[in-house]
């Protein structure tokens, strides 16, 4: 089945066979590797991006249901050398280590500023609640967030 | 796999009628778990979120295709307190209230306000109209729901008079992102107070005769409250699995009913 679909901004066009989850066609119809397929139960978030100005997992949605949505990727924040003010954030705080969690936690936290400029502590880690760190103890993320938040954007 | 997307209720039922055995997917964070790691590949396949009949919430009537983030800012509070510990903000933000009364886990963190509030399962059909459902008689063992195979999920009732004081609570390994172990929700009303729980038999339970002490009593003394404790923890009929023991959560059944009635009371 054929379905169409705004990534980033762009229109595109995807072969989806069966259940499919809309990560396995971002991934592998559409050459978008920067969302991440960890546990596949909607558990870990390294699959978050934004559909239809909403944050979910993207391992949970079926992607022929995702037909005429607007999705958001993690490739979809920077522009060239231009990275999200998370991204700058995240990398000056040395906020990543093994890296496989970043992309979601970018993306979770994008939106988070989207709708909140200025989050006080709770509201981030509630709105990372669903983002699972195995390397860094989240602490250098918090950082980066307080960093990010503590501006004027 | 066939896949139609229904854009209104009517065309929802109309392909229900025709096709029973359709999967119905809503939010699909039960659905495409089942996918992902079970493989499950359903032959035809009924996508109801585009359906706006079903996203109306009411002071009557929460519409099943109603979501967890959504439900966080209701008016209902033992129902408020739930969707905020459902799964996580990925998880709110798609699954809905009537995809936890389809799949009808035990560990569902919206049953056990349906059970307290005594709400009812609305469903309907092409052929036989609107059926409204007791929770009792809708829930008839673990992931077994007596919903027909041509009907679809369209709300839960909101019964009137419902008391302001509504208290939720939930045991599970961590705070965030977390299946619950035991679930419990206390009303306390005019009538008394009504206490169910989940996670703690195949269907969302009633504590009925832990009810029936502490609605006799016109004082809730400590001693009143540890009864209380000692009843809920016998009446439960929890099972031994992968995330608690029968025994852990008789006892963590006790010491929740007993805090949500304090902390009701405050």
């Amino acid at each position: 089945m054929k379905i169409t679909i705004v990534v980033n901004g762009e229109k595109r066009v995807a072969d989806v066979s069966g259940p499919d989850s809309l990560l396995s066609v971002l991934r592998n119809n559409l050459d978008l590797p920067g969302t991440k397929d960890a546990c596949e139960q909607g558990e870990c978030g390294s699959c978050t991006v934004k559909m239809d100005g909403a944050t979910v997992c993207s391992c949970l949605v079926m992607a022929v249901d995702a037909d005429g949505s607007s999705v958001t990727t993690v490739e979809g924040l920077s522009h060239g050398d231009n990275l999200h003010p998370v991204q700058s954030a995240m990398l000056a705080e040395g906020a990543v280590q093994c890296g496989f969690c970043t992309p979601g936690i970018v993306v979770a936290g994008a939106s988070l500023l989207e709708s909140n400029p200025h989050p006080t502590e709770l509201e981030i880690k509630e709105a990372l609640s669903g983002n699972i760190c195995r390397c860094t103890g989240y602490g250098a993320i918090l950082r980066a967030f307080e960093a990010v938040t503590g501006e004027d954007t | 796999m066939e896949f139609i997307a229904a854009h209104d209720l009517d065309e929802a039922l109309a392909v229900k009628a025709q096709q029973p055995d359709c999967q119905l997917l809503a939010g699909g964070t039960d659905l495409m778990v089942e996918v992902n790691l079970a493989h499950h590949r359903p032959d035809r396949v009924l996508s109801l979120r585009r359906v706006e009949e079903l996203a109306d919430v009411t002071t009557a009537r929460i519409g099943a295709g109603v979501t967890w983030a959504r439900l966080e800012q209701s008016s209902f509070r033992g129902l408020a307190q739930a969707a905020r510990t459902v799964g996580s903000p990925q998880i709110r933000a798609a699954g809905t209230i009537g995809g936890n009364v389809g799949t009808a886990s035990p560990a569902g963190d919206g049953l056990p306000w349906i059970a307290a509030a005594d709400a009812e399962i609305v469903v309907q059909s092409m052929d036989r109209g609107e059926r409204i459902v007791p929770w009792k008689e809708f829930f008839i063992g673990v992931k077994r729901t007596s919903l027909a195979p041509d009907e679809v999920i369209t709300a839960v009732t909101v019964p009137k008079d419902l008391p302001a004081a509504q208290e939720f609570a939930k045991i599970g390994t961590r705070n965030a992102m977390v299946i619950s172990t035991v679930s419990c929700v206390v009303l306390r009303g005019d009538d008394g107070f009504r206490i169910a729980l989940g996670s703690v038999a195949p269907t969302p339970l009633r504590a009925t005769r832990a009810e029936e002490m502490i609605n006799a009593e016109s004082t809730i003394t400590d001693s009143v409250l540890e009864e209380l404790a000692r009843i809920v923890s016998d009446e439960v009929q929890p099972i031994t699995d992968h995330r608690s023991t029968e025994s852990y959560r008789r006892h963590a059944a006790g010491v929740l009913a007993r805090r949500l009635v304090e902390r009701s009371l405050r």
